[in-house]
């Protein structure tokens, strides 16, 4: 019997086939992030199981996978508006950076001792610099075509040399034996954390967000033109949808979440600005909002996933004394294997029965 | 004068790292396909490049080393872009991430090493020219290989059947089929060759420029190589010219800093970077809305032969 095997193109998408990708992908990048660790000589069971009984093992481990969760979601949420247009927005990283620089001006320079109206004052400020700080590539782009990836990638380094300047310089605490720290922010500068855990009342903002643009898209005629944008410019052109407007309006969106991640990140969780505090959460972001197929409620259930890998990479970081980059390697790879199911979504394989004469 | 010499100098030494990404990018993207992963192939690059000088002495071995790695990660990309019609954007941007990741975890171990690396070999007769002679002849033979690369890039893509080819597989991918080109196989080709070109830049920063290993040492080198492609308009001696002109403001920057002036560190650090910006908002005022011009028609689009377009 002679069996031949061929690519067609898939006619209909069955339901299962858009649940079993991001799975099959997640095993199938765990299987060779594995295969990677045994190569550096690190037993990959050794590895996973530390992970797995450290993120979601016990309620401390779980409520700080919750606790990374938190910016995740809000990052994600921001970059998938812009995903959604095919606009590219790589900065959250800045954007959030920027926004916790907002928030600290705030606190410094704003200070009132009313925790609620403190809150709406870091939450506006980190929203509106966030904002702004993204809307400017989204600007460029709209209005002279240039090209936001590098414009966004560009700004996260300029935001984060941005806040070096202001934690090695003049907002430096006297009293952080040279460490580039500000001083921790007043008591009523924080938000509000559950039941004696780290997590924060953003979570709350984090599903809020969630929901509100789940239905945003579902049910507005504005998510639906944010819709035919990225499907088809051209198409939106003629039906009248104002490219430009829209374009910056998503971009300044998608900064001011992110940026309000930036705040509740700090304000809820370290407390103070230092070098280096958000750690590639806007990085991360990307593949939590790819992972969840730009579905705002998915994000909410993926950036806890991806939380769990990052508080497992934390313990590998102290137990097996393995770099934090670590989960990078882990994030690349589900990335790849993602990208390379979507074949699959579009394409399927068919195994048929040769005639033989 | 012999102060703007040295920073001449400097910005070739500098801009060379920057100069081998962009070359390696525009070879990609001439075939069409758009790699986002400069700055993890760099890194890759990078970490092999200082991990083989370490292990035998010999940095040509590490520079082969880093060749081939940027090949060998590259085909990844490849794969998923050009097999697997996979979004290029995001596909780049896995690159990055496992890039970094892969090379900060495997050169953990070789924090604070230092190698001999590639030295300055003056060039005979050259290097006594006035002003040019120490700033275009006073280098280790990387540089110089890179001045033969954009020569040799700039014939094969003007005047040679081979570049012809390639670029009409950028351009057209079904009038390069339409005439017997086999434009997977050509993508292939030249995206991986890219990657590598890519991964030589990762390597001249830790064999020849810093001769050592640090954690994420290419600092957006590569995103700024990705913005060069665009500011050199897809062609080698425009790519030149932005590299160097990137190298000497890191070159001016760093000049400043060890000069000890009152412009805190972290704020002449910005200054490579707003610079990506504002150089890729004149060249885009400058061209207009629509597609970029002098972009390969087909950036980031896969290309099946069985389907129509």
């Amino acid at each position: 019997m002679n069996y031949g095997v061929k690519v067609e193109k898939r006619l209909y998408r069955p339901k299962w086939v858009s649940v079993l990708i991001p799975v099959a992908g997640l095993i199938m990048a765990l299987i060779a992030g594995g295969f990677f660790l045994f190569l550096l000589g690190v037993s990959p069971f050794e590895a996973y199981s530390e992970m797995i009984s450290s993120s979601l093992g016990n309620s401390y481990g779980l409520s700080e996978t919750i606790v990374k969760a938190i910016p995740l979601a809000m990052a994600g949420i921001a970059v998938m508006l812009s995903f959604k247009m095919l606009i590219w927005n790589i900065g959250a990283e800045g954007q959030i950076v920027i926004g916790a620089l907002a928030t600290t001006a705030v606190v410094r320079y704003a200070y009132v001792d009313n925790s609620l109206l403190m809150f709406l004052m870091m939450f506006c400020a980190a929203g509106l610099a966030g904002g702004l700080w993204a809307a400017f590539a989204g600007y460029l782009k709209a209005r002279w075509n240039v090209n936001e990836i590098i414009t966004t990638l560009m700004m996260n380094y300029i935001a984060l040399h941005l806040v070096d300047f202001f934690v090695y310089g003049p907002w430096r605490d006297p009293a952080s034996l040279g460490f580039p720290m500000t001083k921790p922010y007043p008591e009523v500068a924080r938000l509000y954390q559950f039941f004696g855990t780290r997590v924060h009342i953003g979570i709350i903002v984090a599903f809020l967000l969630g929901i509100l643009f789940y239905w945003i898209f579902k049910n507005t005629r504005w998510g639906y033109e944010i819709k035919v944008i990225g499907e088809n410019p051209r198409a939106a052109d003629f039906a009248g949808i104002n490219y430009v407007w829209n374009v910056v309006f998503v971009m300044f969106l998608s900064g001011a979440i992110a940026g309000i991640a930036g705040m509740s990140e700090i304000a809820g969780l370290q407390g103070r600005l230092q070098h280096g505090f958000s750690g590639g959460f806007g990085y991360t972001a990307i593949i939590v909002a790819w992972l969840a197929r730009l579905n705002p409620l998915a994000i909410l259930f993926v950036s806890f996933l991806m939380g769990a890998l990052l508080v497992g990479g934390d313990s590998l970081q102290i137990v097996m004394r393995l770099p934090l980059s670590s989960t990078l390697v882990i994030q690349g790879l589900i990335l790849f294997f993602i990208l390379g199911g979507e074949f699959f979504r579009r394409y399927r394989i068919k195994i048929f029965k040769r005639k033989v004469k | 004068m012999e102060i703007i010499v040295a920073i001449l100098s400097a910005a070739v030494r500098s801009g060379t790292p920057i100069l081998y990404a962009t070359l390696g990018e525009i070879l990609t993207e001439r075939s069409g396909v758009l790699n986002l992963g400069l700055e993890g192939i760099m890194l890759m690059g990078a970490f092999t490049g200082f991990s083989f000088t370490y292990a035998t002495g010999n940095p040509w071995i590490g520079i082969l080393a880093a060749f081939i790695t940027g090949m060998a990660v590259t085909l990844i990309h490849a794969f998923l872009s050009i097999t697997m019609g996979a979004n290029q954007v995001v596909s780049g941007l896995a690159i990055t991430m496992a890039g970094t990741g892969a090379s900060s975890l495997l050169g953990r171990h070789y924090i604070g090493q230092t190698i001999t690396g590639l030295s300055p070999v003056p060039v005979p007769f050259l290097h006594n020219i006035p002003v040019l002679g120490p700033v275009l002849f006073d280098h280790d033979p990387l540089v110089y290989i890179s001045f033969f690369l954009v020569a040799g890039m700039t014939l094969f893509l003007g005047f040679t059947k081979a570049g012809l080819n390639l670029r009409a597989v950028g351009d057209s991918p079904r009038s390069a089929d339409s005439v017997g080109i086999n434009v997977q196989k050509i993508r292939y080709l030249y995206t991986i060759i890219g990657g590598g070109i890519v991964a030589i830049g990762g390597a001249y920063m830790s064999v020849a420029y810093t001769k050592m290993w640090g954690d994420l040492m290419t600092a957006g080198r590569g995103w700024i190589a990705v913005a060069l492609v665009i500011f050199a308009i897809w062609h080698p001696l425009r790519a030149a010219f932005g590299s160097y002109l990137f190298g000497g403001v890191t070159a001016f920057q760093l000049r400043l800093q060890t000069a000890g002036t009152n412009i805190p560190t972290s704020l002449l650090m910005i200054l490579p970077y707003a610079l990506t910006i504002l150089v890729l908002f004149f060249i885009s005022v400058r061209q207009g809305k629509g597609i970029l011009f002098g972009a390969p028609a087909s950036l980031g689009q896969p290309f099946y032969r069985e389907e129509r377009d």
